[in-house]
């Protein structure tokens, strides 16, 4: 909301500077966003009369105007304006003026006429980003007043950003009420009488919606002049406030809602058919609003209507049929009380959101109804003239909001706040903001206004203090807290140690957002089951990762791009699956690798990164955690090659993650001109550690055996190791492979495997023929079960 | 000296300065002094002489033998210094080439700061707490005291799944969960993603947040502003301004705003502040009895306080970054800077 400091000041005039004022209001909660000025800087501008107005000899468009500027004599001045006329009242800007943008205004000549000055627009003073044509001016503005001093454009406009609580703040009044209690001083309200009727017609009034409308006031105005003008001091409060004029009738309620923070609507009682009923919209029925929109109503729609149709929506805005125009002659104005629970949401279900009900979702003062209608009876009355009828009042005063007392025991300022506070200090506090207070024996009773929709419990009640007392002043203490010991949890991994370790082997962190481009995850993981936003920001945004690959090929994307030959990334964080109807949001790590292994170096031949360096790292994540036994086998991932995909399995059997080559057939239509390597292991299954156990040492030496083997193609390597171990040997210790070999001395289909056995004993040195036995039963082992031979 | 022996010394030095290696030399050592070298033979003759005469024979020989090993010894260092700097200067290499092997890479600012801020509050004792981010529209917003259609939701642009789940709009919905967990007294953070329906240069669809709260018998606001104080001042590693101003969430009662002297320009007023000198960097406040109440917690036993900050915000101040939308495009130029 923005309003005039002028304006709050004619209500209440504190001896600080807007300076001091603004930070008053913003250390109060009530947080100034902007001060402005009210108009740009500009000087030597006064009020002019075109007294007489000839075609310029050489230009078709332009005219030269004698202008009476409260001089002895009457100035030359020509002007291009297509509004200008004999009579008009304009702002004259004289030889000297300064206009904003330092546009100095000099004696000149045009096409040989003598030009004295400059008649001026409201976008050439600085007033308004548009205008077509000159500044017109009520008739009785006085010749050669300074326009500043008549537009009381010295004048700053504050923009003050309310939270959601502050409703009471959302009008001059409010604000002037909390000014007067923070400099501790009176403020005068808007004067308000009521008007004296001289007619008795009515439109009858009828409520069904009796809880969501427990107060309904309207009022005849009849025989209003449709070709009166806003006053010049309204409009320019107005446009203070960001409003424009549109006519004195819809001008008065717009006021009246910035004055006292209570929304009016005027109908055109002339469209209306019988009487009002408020009541809620029915299934199909339509209403063409203000804003050029149609709503199809429905029974949770709230609307004001005649006999015959839907005439505006409640609290938020006004239907087309029944507007005010330039036409009419009768008013009949609306004055109610909305609840907050009726109004609140039903604007932004139809995608609007008004002055109206942004106070009303957040709650007027259900006591000023009787003042606002008088108030816009009387300002309507001053500048449209015509005769007002009786209020007629419906008010189901049992649906009003109820304003308890609420306790507010004085021990709990201590409790809460830290300080203590004089009693007396406490009542007089609240007494300024309007709030009844009973002081009893352990603190105050205390009732707040109809204004204050936020005062509920003793909470409430302490915030008030704190804020008025002054947040700042309050003390920062030092906290002493109970402490326990933290915990050490050896049996989990810490992420943060993968991650280092990540980055230390070369992989960048990144970040990427958790949902994704449909087209891309179908193609990424079309088995996947993901969820949808009901309301995306965008369609390249609009489902839930089912993997973190969508995300790190985008962001790799977006590097290769710009000239990066080489990514490595990692990413944390949840992937979100489908699982018989049930979200599962899982922690994930993924990482993507592409380019060279390391970087470009001088000495060494770069070479690509491949299946067995990713898989390196891995081995290394696994090492810090209990994973050292995890089997890989070969699986069909619809993103990855089928010749080089790899499902990682651990000792339980339970499948943690997934790794392997970007499927070559997806390089090209993702933008990759080079092989992609992926994993992706679950955090929960791999960050598993076990406290180490102690196991005694042999004190006997080891010995190593090596074997080269033939086998054919199709068995693995783990078919052999675990061949190995299948021999139940317990001194074999471990079994390493140091090469694989395929070519010339190996027959095509088959390949040769070298590996070593290392063998230890606890209770002996082995001796030459306990190590052949070993090594014979390893052979027969592998002959009988793999085909295995020895190399020649 | 008789002359065999002079002959033997000056062929055996003469073979010593011919030797061009170390393998020559050795060769040489064993024709002098082997078992049956030329000294060695004239050292056994001694035998044979008489008595009296075999000591003035055997020091001449002595003598003689003596010349030659040192001169042998010479000869052999002079080769071993020598063959070392050929070595050493063959081996020498520009030092200012660059050294070989995988190359270094870091942590995402995002994590970096969230790691500092969780260090901070784990240092005095918090316990750092997650939970999901596909939320239920209870915790996210009913038992903050956020009910349908509260004007507060138009705060949060919310990501909607269906009527009551949503993409968590803030951090805050893991106080309900702790606090459902466990019985006070609770000091906890929680870091993490969080959403909002809203882009553009200064927001970002998804971003990061840390809640922090604090629950025990006798808590007071005092207590907030001296945690926050504290912290901001040991997250900036400076002697910064901080102000609490008065502000509104539906889930604290007293709610404040937390503005911290601009770091850009120490407080003078530049473009990052608007040119008040003052950046808003946290809401907080003390808890709200009804969000107490939504985890049954009695409020007249315990207070608490509970604060929330918005993670690439205080990156932002902390790094210098001015671009928002930098943090998720994942440029290996951007994210290098923070290696």
């Amino acid at each position: 909301m923005q309003i005039s400091e002028a304006w709050l000041r004619e209500l209440v005039n504190p001896p600080v500077t807007t300076e001091e004022l603004v930070e008053q209001l913003t250390m109060a909660g009530l947080e100034v966003d902007s001060v402005e000025p009210a108009a740009a800087e500009f000087s030597g501008v006064v009020v002019g009369e075109v007294i007489s107005i000839e075609q310029h000899s050489n230009a078709d468009k332009l005219r030269v105007c004698q202008v009476a500027v409260g001089e002895a004599e009457p100035i030359q001045i020509v002007c291009g304006a297509s509004n200008v006329k004999a009579g008009l009242k304009i702002p004259a800007a004289l030889v000297g003026a300064v206009l904003p943008g330092d546009f100095k205004i000099k004696k000149s000549k045009l096409r040989g006429e003598l030009s004295l000055g400059m008649l001026c627009s409201e976008k050439e003073l600085g007033l308004a980003a548009d205008a077509d044509g000159l500044m017109e001016l009520f008739d009785a503005a006085p010749v050669g007043t300074d326009i500043r001093e008549y537009l009381a454009l010295n004048d700053k406009i504050i923009e003050l950003d309310l939270t959601p609580n502050r409703a009471d703040c959302l009008s001059v009044e409010g604000v002037a009420r909390e000014i007067a209690v923070l400099n501790e001083m009176d403020w005068t309200p808007v004067a308000v009488s009521a008007v004296e009727v001289t007619h008795e017609s009515v439109i009858n009034v009828s409520v069904e919606e009796t809880e969501a409308c427990p107060r309904y006031l309207g009022r005849l105005i009849k025989n209003v002049n449709p070709n009166a003008e806003t006053p010049l001091w309204m409009q320019e409060r107005l446009r203070r406030s960001g409003i424009r004029s549109l006519g004195p009738i819809v001008d008065v309620t717009n006021y009246v809602l910035l004055e006292l923070g209570q929304p009016l609507h005027a109908f055109d009682a002339g469209k209306l058919t019988g009487s009002i009923t408020v009541r809620v919209g029915e299934n199909g029925e339509e209403l063409a609003l203000l804003n050029d929109q149609t709503i199809k109503l429905d029974g949770e729609a709230l609307v004001i209507a005649d006999e015959k149709q839907a005439l505006a929506l409640a609290g938020v805005m006004g239907g087309e049929a029944t507007s005010v125009t330039d036409q009419t002659n009768d008013v009949f104005l609306e004055c109610a009380f909305f609840t907050p629970i009726a109004i609140a949401g039903k604007a932004r279900n139809f995608g609007l959101h008004t002055d109206s009900s942004h106070r009303f979702e957040r709650g007027v003062d259900f006591c000023v109804q009787v003042r606002a209608i008088e108030r816009a009876t009387q300002l309507i009355v001053e500048i449209t003239g015509g005769s007002v009828g009786p209020i007629t009042e419906v008010t189901t005063t049992a649906n009003l909001p109820k304003r308890n007392p609420v306790n507010l025991r004085q021990q709990r300022i201590e409790k809460v706040l830290g300080i203590s506070m004089a009693n007396d200090d406490v009542t007089r506090m609240f007494n300024s903001l309007g709030m009844q207070v009973e002081v009893h024996s352990e603190g105050w009773n205390i009732t707040p206004p109809g204004c204050r929709f936020d005062i509920e419990i003793e909470a409430d009640l302490l915030e008030e203090v704190g804020r008025l007392y002054g947040y700042n002043n309050l003390p920062n203490s030092s906290l002493l807290m109970r402490s326990e010991l933290g915990k050490a949890d050896e049996a989990k991994l810490p992420i943060a140690r993968v991650e280092d370790l990540l980055v230390d082997k070369g992989y960048q962190e990144a970040i990427t957002y958790s949902f994704v481009d449909e087209d891309i995850q179908k193609v990424i993981a079309p088995n996947d089951e993901f969820i949808r936003l009901k309301n995306p920001i965008s369609s390249e945004l609009s489902v839930m990762r089912t993997t973190l690959w969508c995300g790190l090929l985008n962001a790799a994307l977006y590097n290769t791009k710009r000239q990066q030959s080489r990514v490595r990334l990692f990413e944390t964080g949840l992937r979100f699956i489908k699982n018989n109807n049930e979200t599962v949001q899982q922690k994930m790590l993924s990482g993507l690798v592409l380019g060279n292994v390391v970087t470009e170096q001088w000495s060494e031949k770069s070479r690509k990164v491949d299946f067995f360096d990713l898989k390196g790292d891995l081995a290394a994540i696994f090492h810090l955690s209990d994973c050292n036994n995890v089997q890989y086998s070969s699986v069909k991932h619809p993103a990855l090659h089928p010749g080089q995909s790899a499902e990682i399995v651990n000792g339980e059997g339970r499948s943690i993650g997934v790794m392997g080559m970007l499927h070559p057939s997806l390089e090209k239509p993702l933008g990759f001109e080079t092989p992609v390597f992926l994993f992706e292991l679950d955090q929960e299954l791999v960050f598993k550690k076990q406290i180490p156990k102690f196991e005694a040492l042999s004190k006997f030496p080891s010995v190593r055996r090596d074997m080269a083997l033939v086998v054919a193609e199709t068995v693995t390597i783990a078919e052999i190791i675990s061949n190995i171990h299948g021999c139940n040997e317990k001194v074999i210790k471990d079994v390493q492979i140091f090469d694989v070999y395929r070519g010339v001395g190996v027959a095509e289909g088959y390949k040769s495997v070298a590996l070593s056995l290392i063998l230890q004993d606890f209770t002996q040195t082995l001796t030459d023929s306990e190590i052949d036995a070993i090594f014979s039963k390893v052979l027969e082992m592998l002959t009988n079960n793999i085909n295995a031979k020895l190399r020649d | 000296m008789s002359a065999n022996l002079e002959e033997i010394l000056s062929q055996g030095l003469h073979a010593l300065a011919e030797s061009t290696d170390l393998t020559q030399l050795d060769q040489v050592r064993v024709t002098y002094l082997g078992k049956k070298g030329a000294f060695t033979l004239q050292m056994k003759e001694l035998g044979k002489l008489d008595p009296d005469q075999r000591r003035a024979v055997g020091q001449v020989i002595n003598k003689a033998k003596g010349e030659f090993q040192q001169k042998l010894e010479a000869a052999k260092a002079a080769m071993q210094q020598a063959a070392l700097d050929e070595r050493l200067a063959s081996e020498s290499v520009d030092v200012t080439l660059p050294g070989r092997g995988q190359s270094i890479a870091g942590l995402h600012p995002v994590t970096i700061t969230l790691r500092r801020i969780s260090k901070i509050f784990a240092s005095v004792g918090f316990k750092v707490v997650e939970g999901p981010e596909i939320e239920d529209d209870y915790h996210n917003f009913e038992a903050l005291n956020i009910p349908a259609h509260h004007p507060a939701r138009a705060m949060h642009d919310t990501f909607y799944f269906d009527a009551h789940t949503v993409l968590r709009t803030h951090t805050s919905p893991v106080q309900i969960r702790a606090m459902e967990a466990e019985a006070p007294p609770l000091k906890v953070i929680a870091p993490g993603r969080v959403y909002r329906c809203d882009s553009d240069v200064t927001h970002t669809p998804m971003f990061h947040q840390v809640e922090g709260f604090l629950v025990d018998t006798d808590v007071s606001f005092a207590d907030l502003k001296g945690v926050v104080y504290e912290f901001l001042r040991a997250f900036f590693e400076k002697d910064i301004q901080v102000r609490f101003r008065p502000s509104y969430f539906p889930f604290t009662e007293p709610s404040a705003e937390v503005d911290i002297e601009c770091v850009m320009c120490d407080g003078k007023g530049c473009r990052v502040c608007g040119h008040t000198g003052w950046l808003e960097v946290m809401g907080c406040g003390m808890i709200h009895p009804e969000v107490f109440k939504s985890v049954d917690i009695n409020s007249d036993e315990f207070t608490g306080f509970a604060f929330g900050m918005g993670v690439e915000r205080l990156a932002m101040l902390r790094y210098g970054i001015n671009d928002l939308r930098m943090f998720f495009e994942n440029d290996l130029k951007f994210l290098e800077q923070f290696n």
